[in-house]
């Protein structure tokens, strides 16, 4: 017998509330024992990131490029595509928004800066399309061989052609003209424009998904694509269409990135933002509120990695331990019943 | 010749560490399992053979402490797979996030640092300069035949093959998927481990984050590459050496082209070899690959 809402409401909220703590508490032990105070450690991490207005704008401008890049996976997902390539997909954006930007001058604002951004999503709805064509039954692994070809593409440039030549201690490529740069709201924080069109996707995602024709094709594709076959839709051009959408947001988040936030493009432009909106979308079952959330969550977690590193000395490749262990408990549906062998 | 017979000479020794990943997974896909955590358990095996044998000065700790961290790491994504009806895919995927962070946690005091190779045996005579490679690669090749024994000419391998085409069948002829599952892992987990502490000890001689590049990955293609057949596998193993070294030598010799692009040959090869031998594949591999059994009532 079906439960009233009300009741299932809350027992979702518990639900999640406990895994939460279990989570902390699996976290805890290790910080313990690696040697460090868990209990300080967390309230560090709550009082600088959360309550504090500053490490709260950082993590929403952290937000923006996970909001990307999970709608990046969201979208091949609806259609029954495992795309872990969101990673190499944000390189690529990157890179050829980074073309665009350095190549163009002497356009207006707005014109160049569209072009940006276009190139951006053109360069990861390119990467996103090669694993797309490839036949879907090997998505998910062309996809991760792709992420470790994205960087070396970016490498050749940044210390080949393209490298600046005025600082030849660094590989990067020298700075973005202003009119290629993002425009900043807020003064005192770093809330560029790559936010707004995080949350302008997600909307159109959100609408699109649930009432347009597309959305019930591109479902339909994912949830039985011999049927959907049989009813006429062409199953081929939607795995391709859908691979190139997802790139090209994860694209556009990469090139969000290099314009908003660094100026220039660099090696390091990513802590594994790709990755990171993969476990967005995961915890979230590409639902497009549970993704505005758990994109919030995953921001505060890398942010709370950087805090660790500060106070705790604690090497970042901790946040990955701490991602693994969410997954890993999500995965062991703690009240699943009735799971047995 | 001398060329010929000193790139030959490489591809055979950096043939090895992707082999224990490849026969690992051919193993634990013949029962039905696809694991992406490959990566993880490779670079988990890599670092702490590294620090276990930099800090007892013992090579063959390191490998045996490896195994045991390999083994103890996959029997987590086998628990979830097997007991909690995890999606193979996800877990797989969470295997990985830990094992990058996990290796990058214990490898980061032993960055930089040195550790003392396997002794290497020569396969000709003792005054040639090639052809001279640790056990851990002579195994590496016993193994694959070995495996191929277990699997075809065993009737514990014909049972742990038919869970992977049917688990609710097996069951019914008496066969427990969930213990051959845990088997196969166990299995796995090891022969990832490995692979990833030769990486370390055998070819590399230090720990750098992120060092296994993929090979994790690339050990997955090469198992659909091989049609589930550790003979095969060998060959496709052989190939991804050959290209690795290929780019190593072409980089040794200078020639004028960006690392960056010879650093790509072996990922550009290993997407073709899925382009030309993925198709069709499906008609191949074990038919409940990849899905989630869920018990027979």
């Amino acid at each position: 017998m079906p439960k009233p809402n009300i009741i299932r409401f809350w027992h979702g909220l518990l639900r999640l509330l406990v895994t939460v703590v279990v989570i902390l508490g699996i976290f805890g032990l290790f910080l313990w024992l690696m040697g460090r105070d868990p209990i300080k450690s967390y309230r560090d991490t709550f009082r600088l990131n959360l309550l504090n207005p500053r490490g709260l704008a950082e993590v929403v401008v952290r937000m923006s490029p996970l909001l990307l890049t999970a709608l990046g996976v969201a979208i091949p997902f609806r259609a029954g595509l495992i795309n872990v390539g969101a990673e190499g997909q944000f390189m690529m954006g990157a890179l050829l928004g980074t073309w665009v930007a350095l190549n163009l001058p002497g356009l207006s604002q707005s014109l160049h800066l569209l072009l940006v951004i276009l190139a951006g999503m053109l360069g990861g709805a390119v990467w996103g399309a090669i694993p797309g064509a490839l036949g879907w039954a090997n998505e998910t692994i062309t996809t991760l061989l792709l992420n470790y070809l994205a960087p070396l593409v970016v490498g050749y440039f940044v210390f080949g052609p393209w490298r600046a030549p005025e600082l030849a201690m660094y590989p990067q490529t020298p700075e973005f003209p202003p009119s290629a740069r993002f425009p900043m709201f807020f003064p005192g924080t770093r809330m560029h424009l790559g936010f707004f069109l995080g949350l302008f996707f997600l909307l159109a995602y959100g609408y699109l998904i649930s009432r347009s024709r597309w959305g019930l094709e591109l479902r339909a594709v994912g949830g039985n694509p011999e049927a959907a076959r049989r009813l006429g839709i062409p199953v081929e051009r939607w795995i391709v269409g859908a691979m190139v959408l997802g790139g090209a947001l994860a694209g556009l988040a990469g090139i969000a990135e290099v314009a908003a936030i660094h100026g220039r493009l660099k090696m390091a432009i990513s802590p594994g933002y790709g990755f990171m909106g993969f476990l967005v979308n995961w915890l979230a079952f590409a639902n497009p509120i549970g993704i505005l959330i758990m994109s919030f969550l995953v921001a505060f977690i890398a942010s709370s990695g950087f805090t660790l590193q500060l106070t705790q000395r604690l090497p970042y490749a901790a946040v990955n331990v701490l991602m693994a262990l969410i997954l890993f408990t999500v995965l062991a549906k703690p009240f699943a019943k009735g799971v047995r062998r | 010749m001398s060329w010929f017979l000193s790139w030959l000479s490489g591809a055979i020794l950096y043939a090895a560490p992707i082999l224990y990943p490849t026969l690992g997974e051919v193993v634990g896909q013949r029962t039905g399992m696809v694991n992406l955590g490959l990566e993880g358990l490779m670079l988990l095996g890599a670092s702490i053979s590294f620090a276990v044998s930099f800090l007892t000065q013992n090579a063959w700790v390191g490998i045996l402490a490896a195994a045991g961290a390999g083994l103890t790491a996959n029997f987590v994504y086998a628990w979830l797979v097997v007991h909690r009806n995890a999606s193979q895919l996800a877990a797989g995927l969470a295997l990985m996030f830990f094992g990058i962070g996990m290796s990058a946690l214990i490898g980061k005091p032993y960055v930089g640092q040195m550790a003392a190779y396997l002794p290497k045996y020569p396969l000709l005579g003792p005054k040639s300069l090639v052809f001279r490679y640790d056990i851990l690669v002579y195994f590496a090749f016993a193994l694959a035949p070995l495996v191929w024994f277990f699997l075809f000419r065993t009737s514990f391998g014909l049972k742990l093959r038919a869970v992977g085409e049917s688990p609710a069948i097996a069951y019914a002829a008496g066969v427990s998927p969930a213990f051959m599952r845990y088997f196969a892992a166990a299995f796995t987990g090891v022969m990832a481990a490995v692979g990833g502490a030769h990486l370390a000890l055998g070819i590399a001689g230090t720990w750098s984050e992120g060092m296994t590049a993929g090979r994790g990955f690339i050990a997955i293609a090469l198992v659909i590459f091989s049609r589930w057949n550790p003979l095969r596998a060998i060959i496709g193993a052989l190939v991804f050496g050959g290209a690795v070294v290929l780019q190593l030598q072409l980089q040794a010799q200078g020639i004028g082209v960006s690392a960056f692009l010879m650093d790509m040959i072996p990922y550009v090869l290993t997407v073709l070899v899925l382009l030309v031998w993925g198709r069709g594949v499906r008609y191949v591999a074990p038919a409940s690959l990849g899905r989630v059994y869920f018990g027979t009532e």
